[in-house]
């Protein structure tokens, strides 16, 4: 029977195993609109595109599935960008499907046209311009197929209305066959054995996780080796919730915003074991004074990654699951681990040294101003760790990332790479529409929750439990702390003391609305907001506008070169 | 240093525009360029003259990978290979130049395609060494316009049975 380019689209989507796709509707994608009004799957209707795309890339991260969105054409595509960018700094896999105005008036200036597979050429792992029904079908499997194999990414899918309104016979691929597209998932045996030779020659070794060890899901595998080899592990923000926050080889985040004893460690190494990370410059400080000591092995699955920032003596190439494997494997008997292992006494009391000098810190006075770090830790003491949290960008970020303690993987949820404000709340409403009995925490900053404030309405058209805790300290507060420290406290338009008041707003949208004033307002602000399981809840925790985030290591500075509490 | 990298495409709308846009946003730059199809027409041929040191070169050689419609990257550098471009050079003549003009032509192998009263069009075709020699002989008759395509590259049989 022959179907419509709508109809086909929407059968594809199910066949691909597609549940839920967040959306907004518009002209160009009028004909499916018009399927999805039988509901053949769950459509989220939001109240901005680029919600929609951090919606599907919270969705991603918190399963591991693609996310999916669908948008109109010209700004109704225009506006996923910045989160389509998002999604492909942090390897999300993603589908976005844009509407486009008919063939025949491409590249003509109609109404609503936009060139967006120009536009989102160099972010996105790849993306098409549908131009006849027939491909329709071979192209969404190459769509999903690119997007969440080899590292991950999102891709986008133009369709241009009169291909929607086509009709055609059609079959959906089994498989996707792209000559140009061949990931390596197997490491090199030669190099695995002489990396693992290495690392069992070292006396002081650091392994490294990024985002890598998320999303190739193997937390399991990195967590088994380090235990084997006794090796201290640190992870990057994409990479918290990789290795158990709560394990005592754990020595938190490293660069700019790590602990001490993290960029101690990385500044002292003999052996750096990158795995599923690429040396960012938040994470290296100045580049040609990094890990000074260490011969680096690093692993990844994507060969541009090796070798790009930092010179590397032992690259892995493939599938960071399947080499940790294959690591695993090659470790010799227990007699000669236990031998390694008693070598690294001497580091790991370096390494405790460290940490004992300088831990992550702050002072809550019972009396004074709320500060923000103890409203994470009584976050995290209410939830007792078992809660999926988002952030935005800035302060709260680097707050969420050190005082919260994530054992599991998929649990902790941020723009890294982009650093995209406005990121997080969209991003909660995605994990709980993926995770609807999940705890999901969106900690936010004033300035950037109010970059996707609308989405509230979607949350509660869903009625989605989200709990949204602002850190509501009335400034941009990571801009703030740079112009307090390198700016001469010239505090240059990062006041947005004129704000909504949010409990206000929250009732106004039909949502829960709490403010905590003092210290001891915090806990039961939070017991309340927990019971609340019918609809979304904006907790206001007023909190110390003049709060900085240590450890820091200014920027071009190297790691060792911490200014401390 | 300065390499030649051949690449493979798929043939379809968008392909240059993908792999000039990975030279543009990743700082890597391109000194020529030329691009048709091959004998299978759903593949075609990049050839991309581009400098850099080792690092530059390695990552423009793994971007250019990575990108899905890229089918196979190879660098000639360092191996034995033919270079050739092809130039069309109208240059100013005259009744008492026009046998010295024609005399250049013949040595470089060149070839006369289109003759005014005032001018000869020679068509030249060599590596870029031999194409800067004949341009800069007939540079003192007056060079009027002076056109020429990127560079192509096929690497050489090795002689051994």
């Amino acid at each position: 029977m022959k179907k419509n380019g709508a109809q086909t689209f929407i059968e594809c989507l199910i066949k691909e195993g597609v549940d839920t796709v967040f959306g907004f509707p518009g002209g160009a994608v009028l004909p499916i609109y018009d399927v999805l009004y039988d509901e053949p799957l769950r459509h989220i209707l939001v109240r901005h595109e680029q919600g929609a795309v951090h919606m599907a890339d919270g969705y991603a991260r918190a399963t591991g599935r693609p996310g999916v969105v669908i948008v109109t054409s010209g700004p109704g595509a225009t506006n996923t960008v910045t989160g389509i960018a998002t999604a492909y700094m942090d390897s999300i896999p993603m589908v976005v499907f844009t509407g486009q105005v008919p063939t025949a008036l491409i590249g003509n200036d109609a109404f609503q046209e936009a060139d967006i597979v120009g536009i989102t050429r160099p972010c996105t792992k790849h993306n098409y311009l549908v131009k006849d029904i027939k491909d329709l079908p071979r192209i969404i499997k190459e769509a999903f197929y690119i997007a969440t194999t080899g590292r991950p990414g999102p891709v986008l899918v133009d369709m241009p209305k009169d291909v929607l309104m086509a009709s055609a016979e059609y079959k959906y691929p089994e498989k996707a066959h792209i000559e140009g597209y061949n990931p390596t998932y197997k490491g090199h045996p030669g190099q695995i054995k002489k990396a693992m030779d290495f690392i069992l020659s070292c006396k002081r070794p650091v392994i490294y996780a990024g985002g890598g060890i998320v999303l190739a899901n193997a937390a399991e595998e990195l967590c088994a080796l380090a235990v084997k080899l006794n090796i201290p592990v640190t992870t990057t923000l994409m990479g918290l919730g990789g290795f158990p926050g709560t394990h005592p080889l754990f020595m938190g985040m490293l660069g700019m915003h790590g602990t001490f004893t993290a960029n101690m460690a990385v500044m002292n190494t003999d052996c750096l074991i990158a795995v599923g990370a690429r040396f960012d410059d938040r994470v290296t400080g100045k580049i040609d004074e990094f890990a000074p000591y260490a011969g680096v092995v690093h692993v990844d699955i994507d060969p541009t990654s090796i070798s790009k920032n930092i010179r590397v003596d032992i690259p892995i190439v493939g599938d960071v699951k399947a080499v940790l494997k294959d690591m695993l494997k090659h470790l010799g008997a227990a007699a000669s681990l236990r031998e390694h292992k008693k070598g690294l006494d001497e580091w790991h009391k370096q390494v405790d040294a460290w940490t004992n000098a300088h831990r992550l810190s702050y002072k809550q006075e019972a009396k004074g101003k709320i500060k923000p770090q103890f409203v994470i830790e009584k976050l995290y003491e209410a939830t007792k760790g078992r809660a999926v949290v988002t952030t935005e960008v800035g302060q709260n970020q680097m707050w969420a990332a050190q005082f919260f303690k994530y054992d599991k993987p998929r649990t902790f949820i941020t723009s890294g790479g982009l650093g995209t404000m406005g990121f997080g709340f969209p991003a909660a409403i995605g994990a709980q529409v993926a995770l609807p009995d999940a705890t999901v925490i969106g900690i936010a900053g004033d300035g950037s929750l109010q970059m996707n404030i609308q989405e509230l309405a979607t949350a509660v058209q869903y009625k989605l439990p989200i709990k949204i805790a602002i850190l509501n300290n009335m400034v941009l507060g990571m801009v703030r702390q740079w112009q307090e420290f390198f700016y001469d406290k010239r505090y240059s338009h990062t006041c947005v003391s004129v704000a909504p008041d949010f409990v206000k707003l929250a009732e106004a949208y039909g949502a829960a609305g709490l403010r905590a004033k003092t210290p001891d307002e915090v806990v039961p602000v939070i017991k309340e907001a927990m019971a609340i399981k019918d609809r979304p809840v904006i907790m206001d925790f007023k909190v110390d506008p003049f709060e900085d985030v240590y450890p820091m290591v200014p920027a071009g500075q190297p790691l060792n070169k911490m200014l401390l509490v | 240093m300065r390499h030649t990298i051949s690449v493979l495409v798929t043939n379809e709308f968008g392909v240059l525009s993908r792999i000039s846009g990975l030279f543009s946003g990743r700082g890597f730059n391109i000194e020529s360029l030329s691009v048709a199809e091959t004998l299978d027409p759903a593949v075609s041929r990049m050839t991309i003259v581009t400098r850099g040191d080792d690092k530059v070169i390695e990552q423009i050689n793994k971007q250019l990978n990575k990108l899905i419609s890229v089918i196979k990257v190879h660098d000639f550098t360092g191996e034995e290979h033919i270079e050739r471009e092809l130039a069309m050079i109208k240059v100013s003549s005259n009744q008492e130049n026009r046998a010295e003009i024609l005399s250049i032509v013949d040595i470089f192998r060149a070839k006369v395609v289109d003759v005014s009263p005032r001018s000869y069009t020679i068509e030249v075709t060599g590596d870029e060494e031999k194409l800067r020699a004949i341009t800069e002989l007939l540079r003192p008759f007056g060079i009027k316009e002076y056109v020429s395509t990127g560079r192509i590259a096929m690497a050489r049989t090795p002689k051994q049975r």
